[in-house]
């Protein structure tokens, strides 16, 4: 059975999730990304949106805007989560924001975020763009459009909206640096193998 | 005299291919994707992968670009001398890029340096990014357009070894950024490897051998070689579908060379997503053309 979050998030809906659980999300989904991050926490600038229990997803989209001012969403895919890893952990203490969605791995400074104030990080597969688009019923809203397309803070209502791949759980564990660990110690082996084979100076 | 009909039919068509190649992907790519999504036997790769095939078919079914990233549009031209377009293919691949941000559309890319104000138009100063090589007395044309996505530039990465590193060192540094820049670059990657004498020229080449086949190999038997071991020992790693580990990491690793100093070993990396998105176009001096990339193309 589909695991499904919906907005807003309590703690405890995220208490027993673990890395490398799948999840959905129902509700309202807000994309944040480098200078949305950068706003906040560097230049204190309050967001124009309230993100408290709420979902951020690290993504620039495609949108279009019809001839009567409507936005439609043609592609929103996660961009690289580890950008935002500078300015996480307090982003996540100022908002009070329990999901965060992007692509690839966060670092210590996000597990201890997630640890001590009860959030998550997900993972949407990268590049699945069109699919991400199609879980998106309507565009709610769109903040600080002054940042560009991309930029912009997208307030998104969606239904179903994943798979979502749990990084890091609320016990700070986080499923990328248990990888990194994983391919580094096979690395060594691998690459003196490869090595011994290369030796074209003579 | 400039033919003003020919330019606008030649600036029509790359408008509509560079569009187009953000929502379908390369017949190379799709064929080694779907082998390695045949080969998988990690559940939740299996998963992944399976969202990338609904997707594929969502944005051919709809229409639309495949990853809201359509990148920063560079264009690699190998351009006849006697090609009757040669001058004005600068203002054309321009005027397509520009295009095809409105019919794709194509996400607003480019960022002016220093100024940092988003154009919202894929063009700036020196973008869209231009790469020609000339070739004497031809008077075909063919373009490789590619969609430079930042996920997958930003494990990019060159420098200049010393002879004594040799090709262990290189091996070394291609691992180095695989495990750690590109495990979040959307793998499994086209790895792209430069070795030649300076850092950009490696650079440089490491970015043309993303745009070789997936599957092609370098002429020279013992870098061919090479390209093996590597994609082999990558594979070993078993980064999987978007890092999250599985039985493959890469789709290939493609190696570009030249001559080097005695005293230096240029070598770089670059990345193409799982997604890559490339399309190589040949123009002939009539302006008829062939898509030498993507199978079955009506634009």
């Amino acid at each position: 059975m589909k695991k499904i979050l919906t907005t807003p998030i309590k703690d405890e809906d995220l208490l027993d999730l673990n890395i490398g659980d799948i999840v959905y999300l129902t509700g309202r989904l807000v994309t944040c990304r480098d200078v949305a991050h950068r706003r906040l926490i560097e230049q204190g600038r309050s967001l124009p949106v309230e993100l408290k229990g709420g979902a951020i997803f690290h993504a620039g989209p495609i949108v279009r805007q019809d001839e009567n001012g409507e936005f439609e969403m043609v592609s929103i895919g996660p961009t690289t989560s580890m950008r935002m890893e500078k300015f996480e952990k307090a982003f996540i203490k100022e908002t009070g924001v329990k999901l965060v969605i992007g692509k690839g791995g966060m670092g210590p400074e996000t597990a201890e975020g997630c640890a001590e104030y009860k959030a998550v990080h997900a993972v949407f597969p990268g590049g699945c763009a069109v699919l991400a688009a199609t879980k998106v019923e309507e565009i709610e809203g769109a903040e600080w459009q002054d940042l560009g397309m991309p930029e912009t803070m997208w307030i998104n209502r969606v239904k179903e909206f994943g798979p979502l791949i749990i990084s890091i759980d609320t016990k700070g564990n986080n499923l990328f640096e248990e990888n990194k660990k994983r391919f580094n110690a096979r690395r060594g082996p691998i690459t003196e193998k490869i090595k011994a084979q290369v030796g074209f100076i003579s | 005299m400039v033919d003003n009909a020919a330019v606008q039919d030649m600036t029509d068509v790359m408008t509509k291919f560079t569009a187009y190649i953000g929502k379908r992907l390369p017949t190379d790519v799709k064929s080694k994707l779907a082998e390695l999504r045949g080969n998988e036997k990690n559940e939740m790769a299996n998963v992944i992968y399976d969202s990338m095939a609904e997707n594929q078919d969502a944005a051919d079914k709809l229409n639309r670009p495949s990853c809201q990233d359509t990148g920063v549009i560079q264009y690699f031209v190998s351009v006849g001398s006697k090609f009757p377009l040669l001058g004005e293919l600068e203002a054309i691949l321009r005027d397509a890029t520009l295009g095809a941000t409105k019919l794709g559309p194509l996400r607003h890319n480019a960022v002016e340096a220093f100024d940092e104000k988003n154009t919202g138009s894929n063009t700036g100063s020196r973008i869209p990014w231009l790469d020609w090589e000339i070739m004497p007395g031809e008077d075909s044309a063919t373009i490789e357009v590619y969609m430079a996505g930042g996920g997958c530039t930003l494990p990019g990465a060159s420098t200049v070894l010393m002879p004594g590193q040799g090709y262990e060192g290189v091996v070394d540094f291609v691992f180095d950024v695989i495990t750690s820049r590109g495990v979040n670059a959307c793998p499994p990657l086209l790895v792209g490897v430069g070795v030649s004498t300076a850092a950009e020229t490696a650079a440089r080449l490491s970015k043309k051998a993303i745009l070789r086949s997936v599957g092609s190999h370098h002429p020279n038997p013992k870098a061919a070689k090479m390209e093996t071991l590597l994609e082999e020992g990558l594979n070993e790693l078993g980064i999987g579908p978007q890092g999250l580990t599985g039985s493959s990491s890469v789709m290939g690793v493609n190696i570009e060379s030249s001559a080097r100093h005695p005293s230096t070993i240029g070598v770089a990396v670059s990345t193409g997503c799982w997604a890559h998105r490339r399309g190589r176009i040949k123009f002939n001096s009539d302006l008829t053309y062939e898509i030498l990339s993507h199978e079955g193309v009506v634009l």
